[in-house]
């Protein structure tokens, strides 16, 4: 599935990365400045690691040695922030169509009213992205991200920053789709109790490091 | 109500704005976005002469556009071999608002591009829209507010603008008199204060409803972006 083996410097801070995930969840726990936000965003072409390899079944994103980097909008790879980042000209249903719309209809890989369904989203759909709870917009995100039919999700602490009454509601959503979706996800978080919950293979990031 | 010569000026100065603020919108949309969301080492200097308009004497800014744009001028002989005239013509006059209003229009245009949050275009681009398409669906429907505001201010200063268009393209009647030249023409003339007066008050009213339109625009897309 991924592999990954590269190198990102950046100032001061060195990233060493490492890996190869076979199961369809992945969870990173590690402090804040660990690199676990900078692992991601190599991986989702964000950043440009100054040396090593990344491939997603069979297909190089990155190769250093061979001078190939796959643009992030032709990688695949969708990435949810801890915001929410709905564009906020555009209400909930036209969020979901933004995504769904830059996917030819034979490679959609998810319904649009499969997702509605599984992520609760249908009383949501006529409001505004202003018109929206924390936890609610975090959901449009997340609906948004696998209507652009993803091959891989990565979750940069997708709870951070809603309270803990929150939290436990969008938590069995990510389950479901762990349980229901034929979707690999890494999800990166410093709370472990998310992943053991999830029921996720846990990797520690330290200082830039793989442990 | 307005007499023939008020009226020439009247469609004349929105002649003029009219296509100033068109012909500059693009420019100034590129420009916007390049100095809001590049850097480079001689930044400081394309700064410098986008504001020049602003500090530099009208006067001095006609004489320029003559040197360069008039019949004989370095660029205004090779226009004139295809057939544009410039000097002494209302497309000059469309030239010299454009120089003038330039820094204006950019201003709240770039403003609104540097104030976007960059995230979104991250978000874009994960999901798979190519940069172009994250600029046309996402960061320019979100530069609306600037590039109205842009567009009302660059619109209102061409409506104003004296001193460069004088310069380069003369006060000629129907050609070139716009409201302010037409003020000026007035004030020379010894019985002229009366018709001037009525001119005077119509640039005021043109003003004054362009920054209320300005105000209202700002309101409504406070509240539609929920700022």
């Amino acid at each position: 599935m991924l592999k990954c083996d590269f190198q990102y410097r950046h100032a001061d801070f060195s990233l060493n990365v490492e890996l190869e995930m076979q199961q369809p969840l992945l969870g990173i726990v590690g402090a804040s400045g660990s690199g676990k936000s900078t692992l991601l965003k190599n991986i989702v072409g964000l950043l440009k690691p100054q040396q090593g390899y990344i491939q997603f079944n069979q297909r190089i994103l990155l190769d250093t040695k061979q001078n190939i980097h796959v643009p992030m909008h032709q990688r695949k790879i969708a990435l949810i922030f801890q915001n929410a980042l709905l564009f906020p000209h555009l209400n909930v249903q036209q969020n979901l169509r933004y995504a769904e719309k830059l996917v030819a209809k034979p490679e959609r890989k998810f319904q649009f009213e499969e997702v509605l369904e599984l992520l609760e989203l249908r009383p949501l759909i006529q409001r505004k992205a202003n018109q929206l709870s924390g936890g609610e917009a975090q959901r449009v995100s997340i609906g948004r991200a696998l209507l652009s039919s993803p091959n891989l999700l990565l979750l940069d602490e997708p709870l951070t920053g809603l309270d803990s009454k929150l939290k436990q509601q969008i938590l069995p959503f990510f389950k479901r789709m762990k349980d229901e979706l034929d979707l690999p996800m890494i999800y990166v978080t410093h709370h472990p109790e998310e992943l053991e919950y999830l029921g996720a293979n846990i990797l520690q990031l330290n200082q830039g490091q793989m442990t | 109500m307005l007499s023939p010569e008020e009226l020439s000026a009247l469609y004349l100065s929105a002649k003029v704005a009219l296509f100033a603020t068109l012909t500059s919108l693009p420019l100034a949309i590129a420009m916007g976005w390049y100095l809001a969301r590049y850097e480079f080492r001689l930044k400081f200097l394309v700064e410098a002469l986008l504001q020049l308009p602003m500090v530099l004497p009208p006067v001095v800014l006609g004489y320029l556009l003559l040197v360069l744009f008039g019949n004989q001028g370095w660029i205004g002989k090779y226009l004139n071999t295809l057939g544009i005239q410039l000097a002494f013509n209302w497309k000059g006059a469309v030239l010299a608002s454009m120089i003038v209003a330039f820094p204006l229009m950019v201003h709240p245009i770039r403003l609104s591009f540097q104030l976007m949050n960059r995230q979104l275009n991250q978000i874009a681009g994960s999901l798979g829209a190519a940069p172009w398409k994250v600029f046309w669906s996402i960061n320019l429907p979100l530069a609306i507010p600037g590039i109205l505001i842009g567009s009302i201010l660059c619109f209102s200063r061409s409506l104003g603008e004296f001193g460069a268009t004088i310069t380069f393209v003369g006060n000629i009647p129907d050609e070139t008199r716009t409201i302010p030249i037409a003020i000026y023409s007035f004030l020379q003339q010894p019985d002229g204060e009366n018709m001037a007066m009525r001119l005077v008050a119509l640039s005021l009213v043109l003003a004054f409803s362009a920054l209320i339109a300005n105000y209202f625009i700002l309101q409504k897309y406070q509240r539609k972006l929920g700022a």
